[in-house]
């Protein structure tokens, strides 16, 4: 995403060159001044609220501070700690899984979704505009209303499992060890899955229409349409909504923050979890900041990969030519 | 879409099963919210009968809910024009390049786009502290918009970057000032992109929880999102009054919703999809 705009900004000189009057000096003093009140102020907001508290995050990973006093050089035995924390090993691994099987639950679905929503039949307007629906619910409304919904002895499922005698839909979801971790990615899903299906929406609808006319002129199925075309027209779309699923899926926090706190045992233990309670709960703002760096640093590194891997960035130049 | 009746059957079919996965569990929070405690521990959760009442929204105002409901409107409000001011008058100089400053600058500001915000909590939580903003609606107003700016600016670009250049020459040879520029023609001609980026951002704000729940700590400053755990830490066996707090959350974005549909769909999708 980041390299279009920055060769859009670079093959757009015309804008900046003098108009033919005189006065240079004045000229580029004024622009001067006209920059800096106009990037100044964002610039300053984000440097002091993101710039500097990254530096800051990898400078804490070096040190033991509990908060109060002056924090104390501890060289590498932040990191050391986590190599030797089973508790973290576990987080890592719940958390990849976490990242792994949204993935695969939630791309098929939202490009389904996305494809059918982006037909322009009257009823699919609805069907997509009612798809949004959970778009609009914040985070912990969404975990206040699953955890009652599936309460063991009150919950919704656990009476429709009385009234259709379908014993199988009373469970405790949220406290059986073997069930809980899968419930918790299913309700992420339930969260995210509207806003990529809107995303695989918009991308179909910006597939120019000769191409399934020309595909149909030369008698081509419902399965390779959608092989040949769809999907290779949809990659830049497949990689957007998979860089924002697997970051956004790395740092997940909320939910299970709310609805299981971890548990039960450490079974849905994530990493950013660990980090809160590094810091927030027991004062170890040092090891905080080695599983916050860690956090920054995969979910770069996979961003990266991805665009890498897929050639993302030769859609800039392609866009660029076509505008 | 082309193809067999059959298989347009099956896709409505399963499009139909997701409908019923996204709509019953707002039915059952919304048919919740109108029981009180008696009797939605006696009724099918999912049949609106046995009589229905409104005192679980008069539980939830008279335990602090209105309080969370200002801060939230107070705070979104603040983060919308904050954002949507400064990433504007950004995205016109960075789009006019007349220093190396402003580019270099947005190459900055693009790669915070990669940072998740959990990564850098602690830093956040320390600095704010030290500037003494701990437990205050600024301390969130800055912080939410400093990590709308990246794709605030990112998108303003993009638009600002399509306005024709020579309507900027021009301005500029009939004697107007680049303060001119921005106000008569960049600021009227974003009005539709600047609405997108609103509400974008502001529902971003408005649900978001990481940050409320570590910078602040006390009801008066409490937002929407902290305040409904608050409700159901106080009120964790009133099911009723918890699922009428969720609902008093959801209810200004989805008259939103309502009232300006197309616009909204097109925010949440269309400015990642751009």
């Amino acid at each position: 995403m980041t390299a279009p705009s920055v060769q859009g900004v670079r093959t757009t000189p015309a804008a900046a060159q003098p108009f033919g009057r005189g006065g240079g000096r004045a000229r580029r003093r004024g622009h001067r001044l006209a920059d800096l009140a106009g990037v100044g102020p964002p610039m300053v907001l984000f440097c002091l609220f993101i710039v500097v508290p990254m530096i800051v995050a990898v400078a804490l990973s070096f040190v033991r501070w509990n908060g109060l006093g002056a924090p104390q050089w501890a060289g590498a035995s932040n990191w050391a700690q986590f190599f030797r924390d089973p508790v973290a090993h576990t987080s890592l691994v719940v958390t990849l899984k976490v990242v792994v099987l949204s993935y695969v639950v939630q791309t098929p679905i939202s490009l389904a979704l996305g494809l059918f929503t982006a037909g322009r039949q009257r009823y699919r307007a609805v069907y997509a505009a009612l798809f949004v629906l959970p778009l609009l619910m914040s985070t912990a409304g969404i975990s206040l209303m699953w955890e009652s919904l599936l309460d063991p002895n009150f919950g919704a499922l656990t009476s429709l499992a009385k009234s259709w005698h379908a014993a199988f839909l009373q469970q405790n979801w949220l406290g059986d060890p073997s069930l809980t971790l899968y419930v918790v990615i299913a309700i992420i899903a339930w969260q995210f899955i509207p806003f990529h299906t809107l995303l695989y929406q918009v991308g179909r609808r910006q597939i120019p229409q000769v191409l399934y006319e020309a595909a149909t002129l030369d008698g081509a199925g419902r399965m390779a349409t959608f092989l040949r075309i769809t999907l290779p027209q949809l990659r830049y779309t497949v990689v957007t909504s998979g860089i924002l699923m697997v970051v956004g899926s790395l740092t997940y926090f909320d939910i299970i923050y709310i609805m299981t706190n971890g548990g039960p045992g450490l079974t849905t233990r994530v990493l950013s979890l660990d980090m809160y309670n590094a810091a927030f709960q027991q004062d170890q703002y040092g090891y905080a900041s080695v599983l916050a760096v860690l956090l920054g640093v995969i979910g770069i590194a996979v961003a990266v990969g991805l665009v890498r891997f897929s050639g993302f960035t030769s859609m800039g130049s392609q866009q660029e030519g076509a505008a | 879409m082309r193809g067999s009746r059959a298989g347009r059957l099956l896709a409505v079919l399963l499009a139909t099963v997701w409908l019923v996965i996204v709509l019953a569990p707002l039915y059952y929070m919304i048919l919740a919210s109108f029981r009180t405690q008696g009797t939605y521990l006696t009724s099918n959760p999912w049949v609106p009968s046995g009589g229905l009442s409104t005192s679980s929204y008069g539980t939830v105002f008279s335990a602090g809910l209105g309080r969370y409901l200002v801060n939230s409107v107070i705070l979104t409000v603040a983060c919308i024009v904050l954002t949507v001011t400064i990433s504007l008058g950004a995205a016109f100089r960075i789009v006019r390049r007349t220093s190396r400053a402003a580019s270099a600058s947005f190459v900055v500001m693009l790669f915070g786009l990669a940072i998740p915000i959990q990564a850098i909590i602690v830093p956040i939580y320390v600095l704010i502290y030290k500037m003494h903003l701990y437990d205050t609606l600024i301390a969130l107003v800055l912080t939410l918009s400093a990590a709308a700016i990246p794709v605030s600016v990112l998108i303003m670009v993009s638009f600002v970057r399509d306005i024709p250049r020579e309507l900027i020459s021009a301005m500029l040879v009939d004697g107007g000032t680049e303060w001119t520029v921005f106000r008569q023609l960049i600021w009227p001609l974003s009005r539709p992109v600047l609405a997108t980026l609103a509400i974008y951002n502001g529902l971003n704000v408005w649900n978001n929880f990481l940050l409320p729940l570590v910078l602040t700590q006390s009801p008066n400053v409490s937002v929407l999102p902290l305040g409904m755990t608050k409700l159901e830490g106080m009120y964790s066996i009133n099911v009723p009054a918890v699922m009428a707090g969720v609902l008093v959350s959801v209810l200004p974005l989805l008259v939103l919703f309502v009232l300006m549909r197309r616009q909204v769909m097109t925010s949440l999708g269309g400015v990642v999809a751009r």
